[in-house]
């Protein structure tokens, strides 16, 4: 079918912008095909996020059963593959999410469909899918091509498609039968759990010095605080500091932990991966310090500075502390 | 209880400069260290631990080339009791369905209670090969996994979501698991210590090996080709100060005073 199907993503009764995003880009790609544009909300009393839905797509379909009220790969598989199987579509797009990668690999082996993930670009127009994705942790770009079929599917990184300001759509509500037997997997959902609340909360922060890699040795924090202190800042990091339990989770930035957007946010040290760039876009001057005149920060800092930190921190605090005293 | 660790062998990229080939299908990799993938490397550790807490062994597997047993042998230098490398030409062009396959194959004839896999790659960043594999095997799969206890015949696992929420689920065993970066500390293997695990078998298998046709792997049992290789285009660059540390950092202060940012 000439169709391209959006799985709705949503998370304790709230839609997520991977959605909106997936129905922007989604419906350009039907434009230029002349296809309809459905998506597929699964859950259980979903009905207000179903006439939400509505304004993006032509059609939402919706099932609805007990087992698929918080997301889990086992029930949304089985009633993805039963859609997919009827309806054929051309592209089934998933945010490239906790979701998305829970689901889509094990769907599209099922399926034998081939899958392109954390996509950055999509295009139809050639016969077949290619995507353009990103390797080498982002130094990188990959065009890739699927061999042709009867469809596809991708993932799509968080924020690729822009949600753009359009003429709403007036889709129709379906109902569809979720397939029997949504209960009977080996995967149980208990809860969420939301990350304790720790003594700083970086979302508040005017001022803000993250570090990254670069700061090489847990020792070497204090001088970073140092400098945080000195300009009034707060101390904040990138996940491998997380992940050696550098500091605790609430002061990563980025997709897997917080969003900030201080006035300042100084990176020392920190390559500028995607997901932790996307944790500082609406951050207000982003000024980047590190070694390699190519890490990807500098393509998102306003100012940057290529040299070693360990060299330009003691000196920048001593002039930042100054211009601070001075205002 | 038997644990599978599926690894791969990648290139340091983090810190290096990276070029591509002419020809643009691959990254000019002759300078380029290659290492065990840091997220297998967390994969590891955790089979390693449950291994120490509950008994039982840990078999690491790879689709890679000869020089993947460097890898395998940090792994068995970490506590793992052997290793497989899966080597063909082809193998070669293997997109991740294809790589889940071939794995696929030749842990069917291997006994598991579970398997455990670095949630991406640091080349490719896929993260598709974990869940392909347990759809291939008839398992359930949990990716992300930021948090693993196991209780006889089930797990209790945290995924990390976004923004610093966490799932808890509980899932049967047999299973595969994707395992997230910062779930535990892997350990520090030395020189010695490989050396010391050269004792440990590595074994080696091809196509022939397990219950696959030629046309099931490789460039042509894949669904997904790469066709060229780029450099990302810079939309923006950052205003690069130059100078001494002196003389950059009294540039900043100025331009970050005048603009009421400090």
């Amino acid at each position: 079918m000439n169709e391209i199907l959006v799985l709705a993503e949503h998370r304790q009764g709230e839609i997520r912008e991977t959605t909106w995003e997936l129905l922007s880009g989604g419906r350009s790609l039907a434009e230029n095909r002349q296809a309809s544009l459905t998506v597929l909300l699964l859950g259980h009393g979903a009905g207000g996020m179903a006439e939400r839905l509505r304004s993006g797509a032509h059609s939402v379909l919706v099932a609805d059963d007990a087992e698929l009220e918080n997301f889990n790969s086992g029930p949304y598989q089985r009633v993805l593959s039963h859609v997919i199987r009827q309806r054929q579509p051309v592209l089934v797009l998933m945010g490239h999410t906790a979701c998305g990668m829970d689901l889509a690999p094990s769907l599209a082996a099922e399926l034998d469909m081939p899958l392109v993930t954390d996509c950055i670009g999509l295009d139809l127009s050639s016969g077949t899918l290619t995507a353009t994705r990103q390797m080498y942790g982002g130094k990188v770009n990959a065009e890739v091509a699927c061999r042709q079929g009867e469809g596809y599917l991708a993932t799509v990184r968080s924020g690729v498609f822009s949600e753009e300001q359009r003429a709403a759509l007036d889709g129709e509500i379906t109902s569809i039968e979720s397939p029997p037997g949504l209960e009977t997997g080996l995967k149980r959902f208990i809860e969420y759990l939301e990350s304790p609340a720790g003594e700083v909360d970086i979302t508040q922060a005017d001022v803000i010095v993250a570090v990254g890699r670069g700061i090489k040795e847990a020792k070497n924090l204090e001088m970073a605080q140092d400098f945080a202190d000195a300009i009034g800042g707060v101390l904040a990091c990138s996940r491998p500091i997380v992940d050696k339990n550098w500091l605790p989770k609430d002061r990563q930035v980025g997709t897997s932990g917080k969003t900030v957007k201080p006035r300042l946010y100084i990176a020392v040290g920190i390559s500028g991966t995607f997901q932790h760039i996307a944790g500082i876009t609406g951050a207000g001057t982003i000024v980047a310090i590190n070694r390699d005149p190519k890490a990807p920060v500098f393509n998102v800092a306003d100012y940057g500075i290529v040299d070693d930190l360990f060299k330009v921190l003691p000196v920048l605090k001593v002039k930042l502390a100054e211009a601070r005293g001075q205002a | 209880m038997d644990i599978i660790v599926c690894v791969k062998r990648v290139p340091e990229t983090a810190e290096a400069d990276i070029a591509i080939d002419v020809g643009g299908q691959s990254v000019a990799d002759q300078d380029l260290a290659y290492v065990l993938n840091e997220w297998d490397n967390y994969a590891v550790e955790e089979a390693i631990g449950l291994k120490e807490r509950l008994g039982g062994s840990v078999a690491v597997v790879t689709v890679g080339p000869e020089q993947s047993d460097e890898v395998l042998r940090k792994c068995l230098a970490m506590g793992a009791d052997n290793a497989v490398r899966l080597t063909d030409e082809a193998f070669d062009g293997s997109d991740a369905a294809a790589t889940a396959r071939i794995l696929c194959e030749a842990i069917r004839k291997m006994t598991f209670d579970l398997i455990l896999t670095g949630v991406q790659a640091d080349d490719d960043g896929y993260g598709h090969v974990g869940a392909a594999l347990a759809q291939m095997l008839g398992v359930p799969h949990a990716t992300l996994v930021i948090q693993l206890q196991v209780e006889g015949k089930r797990a209790m696992v945290h995924r990390e979501l976004e923004g610093g929420l966490e799932e808890v689920l509980e899932i049967g065993l047999p299973a595969v698991l994707t395992i997230q970066t910062g779930i535990n500390q892997p350990r520090y293997v030395s020189v010695m210590g490989i050396r010391k695990a050269r004792g440990k078998e590595v074994s080696t298998l091809g196509l022939a090996d397990i219950d696959l046709e030629a046309e099931q792997v490789g460039a042509a049992g894949s669904l997904v080709s790469l066709k060229r290789l780029s450099l990302p285009s810079v939309a923006k660059q950052a205003e690069i100060l130059e100078g001494t540390p002196e003389e950059v950092s009294g540039a900043l202060a100025e331009k970050l005073k005048r603009e009421g940012v400090i």
